[in-house]
């Protein structure tokens, strides 16, 4: 279960004089469990754009399942096995929230029954209600669920959740991470960035802490929170 | 509509419109129904990148006029009858927006509209060049009597115009529900979140601009039949980037109805309109109504109908 499903390599993404990410090296094993943590503007998201092919990082490799993706469009890193949901919920307006769990369906793995897939996906996110409803017509949770069914549909190897638990209630927290720990059962790796700190802290196995595009910290989830280094800069203690 | 009414359909108003020259004996009926038909066509074509992907080509007059000017330049060098010329435009059509689309389609909304704009000029620019094709003067097309069924040139252009429509209106749909509508609907709505679920922007995008540019083309290729004589200003008009855009718009651009509705709505109009205003003043408004649907419905005439539909439920 070590061997290394994604690399980073000495990956920078600067806007402007300012730099995102700056120089960060991340291994993550197959199967593994793993929390992004750190402060607003740290970069998390930056990272999780330069992996995924969102963003082209001005420096540095990123390798996925031994494949060199650097120079991949974000589609084919997609179809090769990589999901994530987005922070900020981005609905495919103008069709319905069905057609929208259909899209990944459609174009990652094209399965026999992608309707019936699209389905039983939505009723795992608790949205079977709104399945032909168009996805503008969502509340923001709704759309936050409906990120995480598409990211789902992809059925990746390595999913990456942004945010995913943002403003849910204590009880659909729950749902979201017993749906996480079933896939990672599965064996899909999972990339959890995340503020609500204990679920995180329930989740992950290992945990990372980034400040100014910068991983200050790195390792079980108990001594990383400990660590004072990353109370200083994310507890503000 | 279901697949199960609207083959039957397709097929009925395509014998509809052949036995239709044996017995309407009004030459008008035809003249004036290819104007309709062709903006069925045009309507048709541009929603497919306009409508289902959002990219708005101002540049539907290139398209046309590079139709009408190949169905001239193999009537003139081969002599190719007129479904070798529909299928020449539409070849080259085809490629014009497959090349329109690799060198704009990656730059974003208004740029991408700026680009298109500017393809009419360097088109035409090429033909009132040419002399082959009679240049700026203009070029004379003396179609042949058809050989079979239809009674005169009219007609029997009518009826070619009639299949592009119903061929169009079916790939649109076809589009529409498959796995490529809902790519470009992805791409509509967001482009990086597409590519992110697997959706393979960038080609995605040229296949709809190819399909768009070839049924564009197709549009105007039947038309030196029609008119007898074309020049660029007419070929190459600004009231087809004009009404293309402003067809979907009114009609509504988010399935394929919206267009069809659109087309035969412009076109009635300005059929009445031509007999008692002159166009620049049809033209004028033709562009107010279009402003006034961006403003207060951007769904057109169906989103209109559909918002009314939800409101009277609510009640």
């Amino acid at each position: 279960m070590s061997e290394t499903i994604l690399a980073v390599r000495d990956l920078s993404k600067r806007f402007g004089p300012l730099f995102a990410v700056n120089d960060v090296t991340l291994e993550v094993a197959r199967g593994e469990k793993l929390g992004i943590i750190g402060p607003n503007g740290s970069g998390k998201t930056t990272l999780i754009n330069c992996i995924t092919g969102v963003l082209r990082p001005d420096r540095g490799a990123v390798v996925f399942d031994g494949k060199d993706v650097s120079s991949w469009p974000a589609y084919r890193r997609a179809r090769l096995g990589m999901a994530r949901s987005f922070q900020i919920p981005r609905p495919f307006v103008g069709i319905t929230v069905l057609e929208n769990v259909r899209v990944p369906l459609d174009y990652v793995h094209r399965p026999h029954d992608a309707a019936v897939r699209a389905r039983e996906l939505l009723s795992l996110v608790g949205l079977e209600g709104r399945a032909d409803h168009p996805a503008e017509a969502l509340t923001h949770l709704e759309l936050r669920k409906l990120e995480l069914a598409r990211a789902l549909a992809a059925e990746p190897r390595l999913l990456i959740a942004d945010e995913v638990m943002a403003g849910l209630a204590q009880s659909e927290i729950d749902e979201v991470l017993e749906t996480l720990f079933v896939l990672n059962n599965q064996g899909v790796t999972v990339v959890m960035i995340e503020h609500i700190m204990h679920a995180i802290m329930r989740f992950s196995r290992r945990l990372i802490c980034m400040e100014t595009g910068r991983i200050i910290a790195d390792g079980a989830p108990q001594d990383v929170g400990k660590d004072p280094e990353v109370r200083r800069v994310y507890f503000g203690k | 509509m279901k697949t199960r009414y609207f083959v039957p359909a397709s097929i009925v108003v395509l014998i509809l419109g052949a036995v239709a020259p044996r017995i309407v004996g009004n030459g008008y009926v035809f003249y004036a129904g290819f104007i309709a038909l062709q903006y069925v066509v045009i309507a048709t074509a541009w929603n497919i990148l306009g409508g289902y992907a959002g990219f708005v080509n101002f540049g539907s007059g290139a398209f046309v006029g590079v139709g009408v000017y190949a169905a001239v330049f193999l009537f003139n060098a081969l002599h190719a009858p007129l479904w070798g010329q529909i299928l020449g435009a539409a070849c080259v059509g085809g490629l014009l927006g497959l090349g329109m689309g690799y060198l704009t389609l990656r730059i974003q909304g208004v740029y991408f509209s700026i680009g298109t704009l500017a393809l009419t000029t360097v088109v035409s620019t090429v033909i009132v060049n040419w002399s082959f094709v009679g240049a700026a003067r203009g070029a004379t097309v003396m179609a042949p009597h058809p050989k079979i069924w239809f009674p005169d040139v009219v007609s029997y252009v009518f009826f070619a115009m009639l299949t592009m429509a119903v061929l169009s209106v079916a790939i649109a749909r076809w589009i529409e529900r498959s796995w490529i509508g809902r790519g470009l609907a992805a791409i509509r709505a967001d482009g990086s979140a597409a590519e992110c679920a697997g959706v393979p922007t960038l080609k995605l995008k040229l296949l709809a601009a190819t399909i768009s540019g070839a049924l564009l083309a197709t549009a105007g290729a039947p038309y030196p039949y029609y008119a007898s004589y074309v020049e660029p200003d007419a070929a190459f008009s600004i009231n087809y980037a004009l009404n293309a855009l402003a067809m979907p718009l009114i009609g509504g651009t988010r399935n394929w109805t919206g267009p069809v509705i659109g087309a035969l709505l412009l076109s009635g109009v300005e059929q009445a309109a031509t007999v008692t205003i002159p166009s620049e003043i049809n033209l004028l408004i033709v562009g107010l109504v279009l402003i006034g649907f961006v403003a207060l419905a951007p769904d057109g005439l169906l989103g209109l109908a559909s918002q009314a539909i939800a409101w009277g439920r609510r009640r």
